[in-house]
């Protein structure tokens, strides 16, 4: 363990700043988001979490694909694949963990995604703890923590005046090179264990027997009640650090044009619309099932681990407050019943 | 890393009026370089994403075999966006290729079997190939009895009119069309697929049954292929549901927790029993 004192951060940022690009928290309006930095001075690090996920610094939420120009006697493809190194600095450790959990979607036995894959290779990942996790944090529940390490290769521990750094991986070792921090003594490493252990979560969700229960509710009334509430607005998959689905459109501009992948959202009618008219999810109903389902059923099937990570986000941007945590606790507490089409 | 998103570059070479509707057009297309030919390596029952550069792409079971080199066919209604655009298309136009995608029929298990194909309206693309591969000298004899049944509402919405004549002469293949209502000159049968598929009563001895239709066909014939004896693991079915990326990403086909263009198109009805009902 290193210290970092926070006089120092505008330094070190300067310098990382000189070979990479440097996301960083920065405020917009009202919100934080991550953003590429050109100066320190956006950077804002006492902040609570960013109102969408650091996922679209490798996912961004519009990118090329590829451009196209159609010639006499053919078409030029050009490939546009970001190889830039990058450095999300400051991200919570529950974004961290989304993003091993997308590299499941991204890269399959078959099938590599190069856009993401070649983002996530050059990105090193700064994490910061949470000494104060929200109200509507629920991380522990999800196998996470607020300093947790996994995914990271630094973890920032905020004491004060200085930040404990933990060292986790190689990667993150190089971004120090240079600085040469001293470790952290006996003092400062108290003051992180104290830290560490004031930073409670108000909120639980219990999730034992749950996977269970989804295997066999898929037609269980509870579903007509449960969606009723939600107005299909897409918020909570917009700022959701594990959605991961996307629409590919061309966009033309004479003889030429790109291709184009852009978020889209499962709670939206057109998204599984077939050119018959068919929908195989229709209703509110079937599409809200979809979202519970794909994070706490269908993605424990084929990666073992919950699409879920506790952050809360879409708790906090949902305009109608259905709160998820509620959500399961529904389906938790729902007569158990055996399915039957 | 080879990019699944990039298509491979195709021509354009006929777009071919289907039926008399007007509303199917065949498309043939031929690769732009050789070696695009050689990694494109399929089989029947997979598909592909055909891009028309500036509209967009979409996916299409692929209607031609791979004994019939040097061009892939697809049969496409004209539904959305890009089926009018491609409808639409002079031949020569360059389009986009990508697949293929999704698994195939499983052609391995069948070999030795009898097979029973089942078609109903223009899902007849991918059995084409099926059709097709299955027939072709070096194939043939790998399997055993061939029985087709094919309908559609009237003579002139038959996919491949002349392949089917040729079939008929054939006999290594039974094949059975019917249609809808009698028509002058109509020397088929006339009923719905279900029916006509009660009287050719295929044995489901050492057999499997290939089944694509419309979602009606397919709801009545299946009761009809339990009472032959077919059992759940040897009735194939192809869904479809809307796709973009093709590769089980982008998240919009799955049935629960297969994805159709990655785990599918093909499954057994077994399989699907075990799913929800969502496509």
């Amino acid at each position: 363990m290193l210290l970092l004192n926070k006089d120092q951060v505008t330094n070190w940022l300067n310098k990382l700043m000189q070979t990479c690009q440097v996301f960083a928290p920065v405020k917009e309006g009202d919100y934080f988001c991550f953003k590429q930095i050109s100066s320190c001075d956006q950077v804002i690090l006492n902040y609570n979490n960013t109102r969408v996920p650091p996922k679209e610094v490798l996912f961004p939420r519009s990118e090329k694909l590829f451009c196209y120009r159609c010639e006499n006697d053919g078409v030029q493809l050009t490939e546009q694949i970001d190889e830039s190194k990058k450095i999300i600095i400051g991200l919570r450790p529950c974004d961290a963990k989304s993003l091993l959990l997308l590299d499941n979607v991204f890269s399959s036995d078959k099938y590599q995604d190069p856009y993401y894959l070649t983002r996530r290779n050059n990105t090193v990942l700064v994490g910061l703890g949470c000494n104060q996790p929200a109200g509507t944090c629920f991380c522990t529940s999800l196998g996470g923590s607020p300093f947790s390490t996994e995914g990271l290769d630094l973890l920032l521990v905020d004491i004060g005046d200085q930040y404990v750094v933990e060292v986790l991986t190689e990667r993150g070792r190089a971004l120090l090179s240079g600085m040469e921090l001293p470790a952290a003594d006996q003092e400062a490493q108290e003051a992180a264990r104290m830290v560490k252990e004031g930073a409670s979560l108000s909120s639980q969700v219990n999730l034992e027997g749950l996977k269970s229960r989804l295997d066999v509710n898929f037609y269980d009334p509870i579903w007509d009640l449960i969606h009723e509430k939600c107005l299909g607005c897409a918020a909570c998959t917009y700022t959701c650090p594990t959605c991961h689905c996307f629409d590919i459109v061309d966009e033309a501009a004479g003889n030429e044009g790109c291709r184009i992948r852009n978020w889209d959202a499962c709670m939206f009618p057109l998204f599984t619309l077939h050119g018959s008219g068919h929908n195989p999810r229709p209703t509110g109903k079937e599409r809200f099932r979809q979202r519970v389902m794909h994070k706490f059923k269908y993605f424990v099937d084929n990666f073992n681990a919950i699409a879920c990570v506790g952050c809360g986000r879409c708790i906090i941007n949902c305009p109608v407050n259905l709160d998820i945590r509620e959500v399961l606790a529904e389906i938790q507490g729902s007569e158990v019943r055996s399915d039957n089409q | 890393m080879k990019n699944p998103y990039l298509p491979l570059l195709m021509r354009l070479v006929k777009n071919f009026v289907e039926t008399e509707d007007k509303l199917i057009h065949t498309f043939t297309l031929e690769f732009l370089n050789e070696e695009d030919e050689k990694s494109f390596q399929y089989l029947p029952g997979q598909f592909a994403e055909v891009s028309v550069f500036d509209v967009g792409e979409a996916p299409f079971g692929i209607a031609s075999s791979p004994t019939e080199p040097g061009h892939l066919k697809f049969s496409v209604a004209k539904v959305g966006v890009v089926t009018t655009a491609l409808h639409q298309l002079p031949e020569g136009t360059i389009l986009g290729v990508r697949g293929p995608l999704g698994n195939s029929y499983p052609i391995e298990e069948f070999k030795g079997k009898n097979l029973v194909v089942i078609g109903g309206g223009f899902a007849f693309t991918t059995l084409r190939s099926l059709v097709t591969y299955i027939l072709h000298p070096q194939h043939r004899g790998d399997f055993g009895k061939l029985t087709v049944i094919y309908g559609a509402r009237n003579p002139g919405l038959l996919l491949y009119k002349d392949e089917l004549a040729e079939w008929e002469k054939r006999p290594d293949i039974e094949l059975v069309t019917t249609i809808d209502h009698p028509v002058e000159g109509w020397n088929g049968r006339v009923g719905f697929v279900p029916a006509v598929t009660k009287e050719v009563a295929p044995s489901a001895e050492n057999a499997y049954v290939v089944v694509c239709g419309p979602p009606i066909m397919i709801k009545f014939t299946l009761p009809v292929l339990e009472e032959l004896g077919f059992p759940p693991e040897r009735i194939i079915m192809s869904l479809e549901n809307r796709m973009k990326c093709g590769i089980g990403m982008c998240g919009r086909c799955n049935v629960g927790n297969k994805y159709v263009c990655k785990d599918g198109p093909v499954f057994t009805r077994a399989q699907l029993n075990q799913l929800p009902n969502e496509y």
